[in-house]
Protein backbone atom coordinates (compact mmCIF):
# COMPACT_ATOMS: atom_id res chain seq x y z
CA UNK A 1 0.00 0.00 0.00
CA UNK A 2 2.65 2.44 1.12
CA UNK A 3 4.83 1.36 -1.79
CA UNK A 4 2.14 2.03 -4.39
CA UNK A 5 1.56 5.54 -3.00
CA UNK A 6 5.28 6.20 -3.21
CA UNK A 7 5.44 4.87 -6.74
CA UNK A 8 2.61 7.10 -7.91
CA UNK A 9 4.02 10.18 -6.20
CA UNK A 10 7.40 9.43 -7.83
CA UNK A 11 5.63 9.23 -11.20
CA UNK A 12 3.93 12.56 -10.45
CA UNK A 13 7.28 14.08 -9.50
CA UNK A 14 9.08 13.09 -12.72
CA UNK A 15 6.04 14.16 -14.77
CA UNK A 16 6.66 17.77 -13.71
CA UNK A 17 8.92 19.82 -15.98
CA UNK A 18 12.50 19.12 -14.85
CA UNK A 19 14.60 21.82 -13.26
CA UNK A 20 17.44 23.11 -15.48
CA UNK A 21 20.11 21.76 -13.11
CA UNK A 22 18.63 18.23 -13.20
CA UNK A 23 18.36 18.40 -16.99
CA UNK A 24 21.92 19.71 -17.39
CA UNK A 25 23.27 16.96 -15.14
CA UNK A 26 21.32 14.33 -17.10
CA UNK A 27 22.79 15.59 -20.41
CA UNK A 28 26.29 15.44 -18.87
CA UNK A 29 25.48 11.84 -17.90
CA UNK A 30 24.55 11.05 -21.53
CA UNK A 31 27.91 12.52 -22.65
CA UNK A 32 29.75 10.45 -20.02
CA UNK A 33 27.88 7.25 -20.98
CA UNK A 34 28.56 7.72 -24.70
CA UNK A 35 32.23 8.43 -23.98
CA UNK A 36 32.48 5.38 -21.71
CA UNK A 37 30.91 3.30 -24.48
CA UNK A 38 33.71 4.51 -26.73
CA UNK A 39 31.68 6.79 -28.97
CA UNK A 40 31.19 10.52 -29.35
CA UNK A 41 28.03 12.43 -28.55
CA UNK A 42 26.93 13.76 -31.93
CA UNK A 43 23.58 13.61 -33.65
CA UNK A 44 23.92 15.52 -36.94
CA UNK A 45 26.13 12.86 -38.54
CA UNK A 46 22.95 10.76 -38.88
CA UNK A 47 21.99 13.08 -41.78
CA UNK A 48 25.29 12.31 -43.49
CA UNK A 49 24.57 8.60 -43.02
CA UNK A 50 21.15 9.06 -44.71
CA UNK A 51 22.86 10.78 -47.68
CA UNK A 52 25.33 7.93 -47.89
CA UNK A 53 22.57 5.30 -47.68
CA UNK A 54 20.72 7.08 -50.50
CA UNK A 55 23.76 6.69 -52.74
CA UNK A 56 25.36 10.09 -52.12
CA UNK A 57 28.79 8.50 -52.51
CA UNK A 58 28.24 8.45 -56.28
CA UNK A 59 28.16 12.27 -56.46
CA UNK A 60 30.59 13.21 -53.69
CA UNK A 61 33.39 11.33 -51.97
CA UNK A 62 32.26 13.10 -48.80
CA UNK A 63 29.43 10.57 -48.53
CA UNK A 64 31.62 7.51 -49.03
CA UNK A 65 31.54 5.92 -45.62
CA UNK A 66 31.11 2.54 -43.98
CA UNK A 67 27.45 2.66 -42.95
CA UNK A 68 27.91 -0.22 -40.50
CA UNK A 69 30.09 2.11 -38.39
CA UNK A 70 27.13 4.46 -37.99
CA UNK A 71 24.52 1.94 -36.82
CA UNK A 72 25.14 2.87 -33.18
CA UNK A 73 24.39 6.50 -33.99
CA UNK A 74 21.17 5.62 -35.82
CA UNK A 75 20.19 3.44 -32.84
CA UNK A 76 20.76 6.43 -30.55
CA UNK A 77 18.55 8.65 -32.74
CA UNK A 78 15.78 6.01 -32.84
CA UNK A 79 16.06 5.87 -29.05
CA UNK A 80 15.51 9.64 -29.04
CA UNK A 81 12.25 9.20 -30.96
CA UNK A 82 11.08 6.54 -28.49
CA UNK A 83 12.11 8.74 -25.55
CA UNK A 84 10.11 11.64 -26.97
CA UNK A 85 7.10 9.35 -27.25
CA UNK A 86 7.46 8.07 -23.68
CA UNK A 87 7.91 11.58 -22.26
CA UNK A 88 4.80 13.01 -23.88
CA UNK A 89 2.61 9.91 -23.54
CA UNK A 90 3.39 8.62 -20.05
CA UNK A 91 5.21 11.51 -18.39
CA UNK A 92 3.28 14.47 -19.81
CA UNK A 93 3.61 17.72 -17.86
CA UNK A 94 0.34 18.96 -16.35
CA UNK A 95 0.82 22.44 -17.89
CA UNK A 96 2.22 23.78 -21.19
CA UNK A 97 5.88 24.90 -21.13
CA UNK A 98 6.10 27.86 -18.74
CA UNK A 99 7.95 30.40 -20.89
CA UNK A 100 8.41 33.91 -19.55
CA UNK A 101 5.59 36.46 -19.61
CA UNK A 102 7.69 38.88 -21.65
CA UNK A 103 8.24 36.28 -24.40
CA UNK A 104 4.50 35.47 -24.47
CA UNK A 105 3.70 39.17 -24.75
CA UNK A 106 6.25 39.75 -27.51
CA UNK A 107 5.05 36.72 -29.49
CA UNK A 108 1.41 37.81 -29.30
CA UNK A 109 2.55 41.17 -30.69
CA UNK A 110 3.87 39.48 -33.85
CA UNK A 111 0.76 37.31 -34.17
CA UNK A 112 1.76 34.15 -32.32
CA UNK A 113 -0.64 33.31 -29.50
CA UNK A 114 0.82 31.11 -26.77
CA UNK A 115 0.11 28.24 -26.18
CA UNK A 116 -2.72 28.17 -28.76
CA UNK A 117 -0.19 28.39 -31.63
CA UNK A 118 0.78 24.79 -30.78
CA UNK A 119 -1.99 22.44 -31.93
CA UNK A 120 -0.96 19.97 -29.20
CA UNK A 121 -1.11 22.71 -26.57
CA UNK A 122 2.04 21.51 -24.80
CA UNK A 123 4.28 24.31 -25.98
CA UNK A 124 6.84 22.31 -27.97
CA UNK A 125 6.31 23.48 -31.58
CA UNK A 126 4.28 26.38 -33.00
CA UNK A 127 2.31 24.31 -35.52
CA UNK A 128 0.67 27.54 -36.69
CA UNK A 129 4.08 28.39 -38.23
CA UNK A 130 5.55 24.94 -39.00
CA UNK A 131 2.94 22.79 -40.71
CA UNK A 132 2.00 20.76 -43.80
CA UNK A 133 -1.14 22.85 -44.40
CA UNK A 134 0.36 26.01 -45.87
CA UNK A 135 3.15 26.66 -48.36
CA UNK A 136 4.74 29.02 -45.84
CA UNK A 137 4.63 26.31 -43.15
CA UNK A 138 6.28 23.79 -45.46
CA UNK A 139 8.95 26.24 -46.63
CA UNK A 140 9.87 27.29 -43.08
CA UNK A 141 10.17 23.65 -41.92
CA UNK A 142 12.17 22.59 -44.97
CA UNK A 143 14.29 25.77 -45.16
CA UNK A 144 15.09 25.86 -41.45
CA UNK A 145 16.00 22.19 -41.51
CA UNK A 146 18.20 22.82 -44.56
CA UNK A 147 20.17 25.56 -42.75
CA UNK A 148 20.65 23.31 -39.70
CA UNK A 149 21.85 20.39 -41.82
CA UNK A 150 24.14 22.50 -43.99
CA UNK A 151 25.63 24.45 -41.06
CA UNK A 152 26.13 21.34 -38.92
CA UNK A 153 28.07 19.54 -41.65
CA UNK A 154 30.08 22.62 -42.67
CA UNK A 155 31.08 23.18 -39.03
CA UNK A 156 31.47 19.42 -38.48
CA UNK A 157 29.05 19.27 -35.56
CA UNK A 158 25.83 20.53 -34.02
CA UNK A 159 24.81 21.45 -30.49
CA UNK A 160 25.64 18.05 -29.00
CA UNK A 161 29.01 17.83 -30.73
CA UNK A 162 30.21 21.42 -30.27
CA UNK A 163 28.23 23.12 -27.48
CA UNK A 164 28.31 20.07 -25.18
CA UNK A 165 31.17 17.66 -26.10
CA UNK A 166 33.49 20.21 -27.72
CA UNK A 167 33.20 22.73 -24.89
CA UNK A 168 33.55 19.94 -22.29
CA UNK A 169 36.88 19.08 -23.97
CA UNK A 170 37.89 22.80 -24.04
CA UNK A 171 38.06 22.95 -27.84
CA UNK A 172 38.56 26.46 -29.23
CA UNK A 173 36.98 25.64 -32.65
CA UNK A 174 33.87 24.52 -30.75
CA UNK A 175 33.72 27.78 -28.81
CA UNK A 176 33.95 29.75 -32.06
CA UNK A 177 31.21 27.57 -33.59
CA UNK A 178 28.96 28.21 -30.57
CA UNK A 179 29.57 31.96 -30.97
CA UNK A 180 28.47 31.46 -34.59
CA UNK A 181 25.31 29.66 -33.38
CA UNK A 182 24.46 32.81 -31.45
CA UNK A 183 25.28 35.22 -34.28
CA UNK A 184 22.88 33.31 -36.56
CA UNK A 185 20.30 32.72 -33.84
CA UNK A 186 20.16 36.35 -32.73
CA UNK A 187 19.97 37.53 -36.35
CA UNK A 188 17.05 35.19 -37.02
CA UNK A 189 15.16 35.85 -33.78
CA UNK A 190 15.48 39.64 -33.75
CA UNK A 191 15.48 40.59 -37.44
CA UNK A 192 14.56 37.88 -39.94
CA UNK A 193 11.83 36.04 -38.02
CA UNK A 194 9.68 39.13 -37.25
CA UNK A 195 10.03 40.04 -40.94
CA UNK A 196 8.92 36.53 -42.01
CA UNK A 197 5.91 36.75 -39.70
CA UNK A 198 4.90 40.08 -41.22
CA UNK A 199 4.87 38.61 -44.75
CA UNK B 1 23.37 -6.29 -29.91
CA UNK B 2 25.72 -3.47 -28.85
CA UNK B 3 23.49 -1.05 -30.71
CA UNK B 4 20.69 -1.84 -28.25
CA UNK B 5 22.69 -0.16 -25.49
CA UNK B 6 22.96 2.99 -27.64
CA UNK B 7 19.22 2.80 -28.26
CA UNK B 8 18.64 2.71 -24.49
CA UNK B 9 20.90 5.74 -23.90
CA UNK B 10 18.97 7.41 -26.74
CA UNK B 11 15.66 6.73 -24.99
CA UNK B 12 17.03 8.33 -21.83
CA UNK B 13 18.31 11.29 -23.89
CA UNK B 14 14.87 11.71 -25.49
CA UNK B 15 13.08 11.72 -22.14
CA UNK B 16 15.60 14.23 -20.75
CA UNK B 17 15.27 16.58 -23.74
CA UNK B 18 11.47 16.52 -23.57
CA UNK B 19 11.15 16.83 -19.79
CA UNK B 20 13.77 19.61 -19.68
CA UNK B 21 11.74 21.44 -22.36
CA UNK B 22 14.95 21.93 -24.37
CA UNK B 23 12.98 20.61 -27.36
CA UNK B 24 10.57 23.56 -27.15
CA UNK B 25 10.68 26.10 -30.00
CA UNK B 26 9.38 28.63 -27.47
CA UNK B 27 12.26 27.92 -25.06
CA UNK B 28 14.77 28.52 -27.89
CA UNK B 29 13.05 31.76 -28.91
CA UNK B 30 13.04 32.88 -25.27
CA UNK B 31 16.74 32.00 -25.00
CA UNK B 32 17.69 34.11 -28.04
CA UNK B 33 15.64 36.97 -26.55
CA UNK B 34 17.52 36.61 -23.22
CA UNK B 35 14.21 36.46 -21.36
CA UNK B 36 14.88 33.36 -19.27
CA UNK B 37 17.82 31.62 -17.65
CA UNK B 38 16.37 28.14 -18.30
CA UNK B 39 18.31 27.12 -21.46
CA UNK B 40 21.53 28.78 -20.27
CA UNK B 41 21.21 26.85 -17.01
CA UNK B 42 20.80 23.54 -18.86
CA UNK B 43 23.71 24.07 -21.27
CA UNK B 44 25.93 25.59 -18.55
CA UNK B 45 25.35 22.71 -16.13
CA UNK B 46 25.86 20.13 -18.89
CA UNK B 47 29.18 21.71 -19.96
CA UNK B 48 30.57 22.13 -16.42
CA UNK B 49 29.65 18.60 -15.28
CA UNK B 50 30.61 17.20 -18.69
CA UNK B 51 34.05 18.85 -18.51
CA UNK B 52 34.51 17.51 -14.99
CA UNK B 53 33.67 13.93 -15.99
CA UNK B 54 35.86 14.12 -19.14
CA UNK B 55 38.72 15.44 -16.99
CA UNK B 56 38.36 12.57 -14.50
CA UNK B 57 38.19 9.99 -17.32
CA UNK B 58 41.37 11.37 -18.93
CA UNK B 59 43.20 11.80 -15.60
CA UNK B 60 42.50 8.22 -14.49
CA UNK B 61 43.34 6.96 -18.04
CA UNK B 62 40.04 5.11 -18.00
CA UNK B 63 39.56 2.58 -20.80
CA UNK B 64 36.32 2.79 -22.77
CA UNK B 65 34.27 -0.32 -23.52
CA UNK B 66 35.99 -0.41 -26.93
CA UNK B 67 39.36 -0.52 -25.21
CA UNK B 68 40.42 2.99 -26.22
CA UNK B 69 41.50 5.94 -24.10
CA UNK B 70 39.21 8.96 -23.77
CA UNK B 71 40.34 11.63 -26.23
CA UNK B 72 38.88 14.27 -28.51
CA UNK B 73 39.95 14.50 -32.14
CA UNK B 74 41.05 18.13 -32.32
CA UNK B 75 39.71 20.09 -35.28
CA UNK B 76 41.82 22.45 -37.31
CA UNK B 77 41.17 25.98 -36.09
CA UNK B 78 39.59 28.08 -38.81
CA UNK B 79 37.88 31.24 -37.62
CA UNK B 80 36.16 31.89 -40.95
CA UNK B 81 34.84 28.36 -41.34
CA UNK B 82 33.55 27.96 -37.80
CA UNK B 83 31.95 31.39 -37.59
CA UNK B 84 30.26 30.94 -40.98
CA UNK B 85 29.12 27.38 -40.34
CA UNK B 86 27.93 28.24 -36.83
CA UNK B 87 25.96 31.23 -38.11
CA UNK B 88 24.21 29.20 -40.82
CA UNK B 89 23.33 26.58 -38.21
CA UNK B 90 22.13 29.27 -35.80
CA UNK B 91 19.82 30.80 -38.40
CA UNK B 92 18.15 27.43 -38.87
CA UNK B 93 18.14 26.57 -35.16
CA UNK B 94 16.28 29.78 -34.29
CA UNK B 95 13.83 29.34 -37.18
CA UNK B 96 12.72 25.73 -36.59
CA UNK B 97 13.45 26.01 -32.86
CA UNK B 98 15.31 22.73 -32.64
CA UNK B 99 18.73 21.30 -33.31
CA UNK B 100 19.26 17.75 -34.68
CA UNK B 101 18.73 15.82 -31.40
CA UNK B 102 15.38 17.45 -30.60
CA UNK B 103 14.17 16.91 -34.20
CA UNK B 104 14.09 13.17 -33.48
CA UNK B 105 12.63 13.64 -29.99
CA UNK B 106 9.84 15.90 -31.29
CA UNK B 107 8.97 13.36 -33.96
CA UNK B 108 8.38 10.88 -31.15
CA UNK B 109 6.33 13.48 -29.29
CA UNK B 110 3.89 13.41 -32.17
CA UNK B 111 5.02 16.38 -34.28
CA UNK B 112 4.98 14.77 -37.73
CA UNK B 113 6.15 18.09 -39.25
CA UNK B 114 9.61 17.04 -38.01
CA UNK B 115 9.74 14.57 -40.93
CA UNK B 116 9.93 17.62 -43.18
CA UNK B 117 12.51 19.33 -40.95
CA UNK B 118 14.63 16.15 -40.94
CA UNK B 119 14.27 15.91 -44.74
CA UNK B 120 15.42 19.54 -44.99
CA UNK B 121 18.41 18.81 -42.76
CA UNK B 122 19.39 15.80 -44.89
CA UNK B 123 19.03 17.92 -48.03
CA UNK B 124 21.22 20.61 -46.44
CA UNK B 125 23.85 18.00 -45.57
CA UNK B 126 23.71 16.66 -49.14
CA UNK B 127 24.11 20.18 -50.57
CA UNK B 128 27.15 20.74 -48.36
CA UNK B 129 28.72 17.60 -49.80
CA UNK B 130 28.23 19.01 -53.30
CA UNK B 131 29.56 22.53 -52.68
CA UNK B 132 32.16 21.92 -49.96
CA UNK B 133 35.09 22.44 -52.33
CA UNK B 134 33.99 26.02 -52.96
CA UNK B 135 33.74 26.95 -49.26
CA UNK B 136 36.53 28.29 -47.03
CA UNK B 137 37.77 25.60 -44.64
Amino acid sequence: MGLSINASSFWELISQPWHWSVSGAAIALVLALMTWMGRSFGVSTTFKAFCSAAGGGRVSDFFKMNLKDEFWRIAFAIGGVIGGYIATTFLASPEPVAISESTIEYLSGIGIAYPESDAQGIGFVPTSILNFESLKGVLIALGGGFLVGFGARYGDGCTSGHAISGLAHFQLPSLITVIGFFIGGLLMTHFIFPFLMAL
Amino acid sequence: MKNISFLIVGVFFGIVMAKSEAVSWFRIHEMFRFESFHMYGIIGTAVVLGALSMWVMKKTKMKTLRGTLVAYNPMKLSLKRHLLAGSVFGLGWALVGCCPGPMYVLLGSGYTIMLLVLAGATLGTFTYGLVMKYLPH
